[in-house]
């Protein structure tokens, strides 16, 4: 396992990906840094790379290298080794780069220029959606034979985490509105792991308290022990779940 | 050595292979044939592993393939073509692959060599043209001494002088009383490599013997026009098979 | 000025009363209120070091109170310590303490009736239940008084600085947390507050009802309950005052509800969920005043009317404006909005194209409070957009046709 992995690693992170992705990440970092003042609103513009592009990124790259790697995959499996292992080095390798993007990109600028916990915990969630939507994009990925198909479903996946689920939400609250909704919006928040990230990292800046009642509940949820562990344990949940129905569908797929 | 039980594979609703026996002995070497989409890729990834197939069972030295994966040690693959990532180098390949059969201390780097892999270890794999990696292809699929050898096209895209040498260690393992089966267009060469002809057609075992006897029961003395007679009886049998429908 | 004038007021009719009045001292173990009936009107009791426990004393002569490294006066939680109906009163240097917690007659530290020309300054309160209590009285100085209160319950405590139908007085450089209301005024008139620190009391910070024609300049009104709520009254001067950490579900840095006439100019509204919350505001001017990190910068109701809002800084609000309905009667000019993405192709730095302050969100959070979760989704970044391309719901004049490109330097003396 550790053997496949060594070799699955040291191609991606020798890959021109890689590299790109980091230095994109770099530079959109820095021009943060340098066009806005105060941390609060360089932490609420990296927010927003880390809900849009990196799920973005992380499902089209994870499809791509998936289906670029598929002979090698082919060859791996015709190797006295365990399918498990095979599809865990690939998946685990790509996780891993493009937490290493997120960690180098946001991080240089991050020792240049002073950084807060609020941001160390954006980190966390980047590499939390970089984690879910790579594994999303495998279980795309083994559910169809087709690269083109697969980058597809991978898009959809992204377009309804971070669009049509929260048009559903909106429309529910709107259609709802006489209702207390604080409880049941709590609960369709854990459902999406984007909005589970945004509403995590809203409660770390230290806005929510400004976000009238609505926004006093949820903070007064997220800030107690039991919120933090819940809303952790659910964005884990969310880690792992795509990639254990892709290895499940994986060890029955014919290559 | 491999005995394929009552193989099943249907791709959606399509039937690739049906209630499917086959019986390789070790010392033998196979011409695995048949035409496209008959099934013969089916076979090999099933006995790889590769491919589930929907019900029977492959035994390996007698040992039921299922939930198994080390019995893989004992099978060198060259795949028709061979694609590795892109930033591995020639050598990591081959420490690579090495790493994976902890077991085995000595390696065959006679292909290798022969081929003028061992001057260029230091090159990624993205710069290699497509007859170099399958020189590295073949190279791995005799590195482990494996008591059985699948060989897909595996004169495809190598220029001839390569294609003499990997001819030679086939031979050469062959005598060596490996078993090796091998599928290729190259009917030829074929002929040279093997002693043993197998016919799928439509999922079903045609024709399962000895390249002598393929050559007595078609009245042909040549291998290449053995195998054309072969191919115009299974497209007759089809023939037959659909007039006798329509009564 | 004023200020100058009233204190040579002072010193001279002290300089005057002092020619024939006597000094005493009242040492630790005597009684104040005895010493306050024998001591003759202008005469000056000097309080030496120790612990006094007494209540309900009541001066009703012109006397001078100065204690020595402040003395301690111990109400025992019972009724007021002072009850004071006299002028010329002036009372400096006292520490007292634990007043009764009654609402059934208010309990206070100090408290003034139908007085004139008295000080209270200097002095320290603690776990008083109103402070300082000053009824029908005018010409007062309250000057560098550190009152600090601990209920946990709003019912629990009264106000810090209270004063009920006063007029022409001073209340300056005074600490007060931990009361109801930091400052509370009720029908009082040309009263001036300067460089008060108000800090987490239970309610409102300052809470003024039909009070006219004051100025508050230079306060800090920091993690009060609800903020600064301020009512029914016209001619307010609010100038320089920093309103900020006022948070909660219903917690704004100014409420104003029916105040006309006035000026809100160079303040800070700094982290409150809301910055100014108006309600049947008109003919007010907010100028210089910097927004910065609220939830709602301005709350603007529909019933406000004839308000002019120029050369603020808007920046690093969730929302700039908020407003309930369709019709808008105020004047926006000169703002620098950070959210205003025009451009100055003439360099006059005033943006070429309009800002549109109320964004579609705010609209649709203003409706429906649950939609706040929303916030920072991509579905509302996206529906803003159109909103701004193509404005449907927004109200059409709430706009500024001259944003500026770069903020105003506003900053203020007590920061």
């Amino acid at each position: 396992m550790f053997k496949l992995l060594k070799y699955a690693l040291y191609d991606i992170v020798k890959s021109r990906f890689a590299l790109l992705y980091t230095l994109f990440m770099v530079l959109v970092a820095i021009s943060i840094y340098q066009v806005s003042e105060d941390m609060s609103k360089v932490s609420l513009s990296l927010l927003n790379i880390m809900l849009m592009i990196v799920p973005l990124i992380s499902a089209i790259f994870a499809t791509t290298h998936f289906f670029n790697n598929l002979e090698f995959t082919e060859l791996m499996l015709a190797q006295p080794v365990k399918r498990r292992d095979v599809f865990l080095s690939q998946i685990l390798a790509v996780m891993f780069v493009l937490s290493l993007a997120i960690v180098i990109g946001f991080g240089v600028p991050m020792i240049l220029w002073g950084a807060d916990s609020s941001v160390l915990i954006l980190l966390g969630i980047g590499i939390g959606l970089s984690v879910v939507f790579a594994g999303l994009a495998f279980l795309a990925s083994v559910l169809t034979r087709d690269k083109a198909k697969a980058i597809g479903i991978s898009l959809s996946f992204w377009i309804y985490f971070s669009l049509v689920y929260d048009g559903f939400v909106l429309y529910l609250i709107y259609s709802l509105a006489d209702y207390p909704l604080e409880k049941p919006t709590l609960a369709l928040v854990f459902l999406n792991p984007v909005d589970l990230g945004r509403i995590i990292m809203l409660m770390q800046l230290d806005i929510s308290a400004l976000m009238g009642y609505t926004g006093a509940f949820f903070q007064d949820f997220f800030g107690s022990a039991k919120g933090i562990l819940l809303s952790s344990a659910v964005m884990f949940v969310w880690m792992i779940l795509p990639v254990s129905a892709a290895m499940r569908v994986f060890k029955r797929k014919d290559f | 050595m491999i005995s394929v039980q009552q193989i099943h594979k249907k791709f959606g609703k399509l039937e690739v292979l049906k209630d499917f026996n086959l019986e390789f002995e070790s010392g033998k070497s196979y011409a695995l044939m048949g035409p496209n989409g008959s099934g013969k890729t089916t076979l090999i990834k099933i006995i790889l592993g590769m491919v589930i197939p929907n019900a029977g069972d492959i035994l390996v030295k007698g040992n039921s393939i299922k939930g198994s994966f080390a019995y893989r040690s004992d099978i060198g693959y060259m795949p028709q073509i061979g694609r590795y990532p892109d930033n591995i180098k020639i050598g990591q390949l081959f420490s690579m692959m090495q790493d994976m059969r902890p077991d085995i201390k000595k390696y065959d780097m006679e292909l290798a060599s022969e081929f003028g892999l061992m001057d260029m270890l230091d090159k990624p794999m993205r710069t290699l043209s497509g007859g170099t990696r399958q020189k590295v292809s073949a190279s791995l699929a005799f590195m482990f001494r494996p008591d059985i050898l699948i060989l897909d096209e595996p004169t495809a895209g190598l220029d001839p002088i390569a294609v003499e040498i990997l001819k030679n260690k086939i031979i050469q393992e062959r005598e060596k009383g490996r078993l090796i089966l091998i599928t290729s267009h190259i009917l030829s060469e074929l002929d040279e490599l093997t002693n043993h002809a197998i016919y799928i057609h439509e999922g079903k075992v045609f024709f399962n013997d000895t390249t002598e006897s393929l050559k007595d029961i078609t009245g042909e003395s040549k291998f290449t026009t053995a195998i054309a007679r072969l191919m115009e009886w299974s497209l007759k049998k089809k023939q037959i098979k659909t007039e006798l429908s329509h009564v | 000025m004023k200020t100058v004038k009233l204190l040579f007021l002072t010193l001279f009719i002290l300089m005057t009363v002092s020619l024939e009045a006597s000094t005493i001292r009242v040492k630790n173990g005597q009684s104040i209120q005895s010493a306050v009936t024998l001591a003759a009107e202008g005469d000056t009791l000097i309080i030496e070091k120790g612990t006094f426990a007494e209540n309900e004393i009541t001066i009703r002569k012109p006397l001078t109170l100065i204690g020595e490294s402040y003395p301690i006066i111990d109400g025992r939680a019972k009724g007021n310590v002072f009850l004071i109906a006299s002028d010329n009163v002036h009372i400096r240097g006292l520490k007292i303490i634990n007043t009764g917690m009654s609402n059934m007659d208010d309990s206070a530290g100090i408290k003034f009736f139908d007085s004139k020309n008295c000080t209270v300054e200097d002095n320290i309160l603690e776990e008083t239940f109103f402070g300082l209590h000053f009824s029908n009285s005018s010409n007062l100085t309250i000057k560098n008084n550190r009152l600090s209160s601990h209920a946990e319950r709003e019912y629990q405590t009264g106000n810090g600085i209270h004063l009920w139908k006063c007029r022409d007085s001073f209340i300056e450089g005074n600490t007060v947390s931990g009361h109801r209301d930091g400052i509370y005024l009720e029908f009082v008139t040309n009263t001036v507050s300067t460089g008060n620190m108000i800090e987490a009391n239970n309610r409102y910070g300052l809470h003024f009802m039909f009070s006219h024609d004051n100025s508050y300049i230079q306060n800090t009104f920091r993690k009060n309950g609800a903020g600064v709520a301020v009512m029914y009254t016209r001619n307010v001067l609010m100038k320089e005052n920093i309103f900020e950490e006022n948070k909660g579900a219903s917690s704004y840095g100014i409420l104003l509800k029916d105040i006309t006439d006035s000026e809100v100019i160079g303040n800070i509204f700094r982290n409150n969920t809301i910055g100014i919350y108006m309600e049947g505001c008109s003919r007010s001017t907010f100028q210089k005043n910097s927004f910065t990190q609220n939830g709602w910068a301005l709350k603007l109701m529909a019933s406000c009317d004839q308000n002019t809002f120029e050369e603020n800084n808007f920046i690093a609000n969730t929302f700039d404006i908020s407003t309930n309905g369709s019709v808008v009667l105020n004047t926006l000019q000169n703002n620098y909005w950070d959210k205003y993405e025009g451009y100055d192709l003439d360099k006059n730095r005033t943006g070429d194209v309009p800002y549109r302050p109320i964004s579609l969100f705010s609209v649709i959070v203003e409706k429906i409070p649950s939609a706040v979760i929303l916030w920072r989704s991509f579905l509302v970044t996206l529906l803003d957009r159109m909103e701004k391309v193509i404005p449907s719901i927004t109200p059409e004049n709430m706009i500024d046709n001259s944003p500026k490109m770069r903020p105003y330097d506003i900053r203020t003396a007590n920061t």
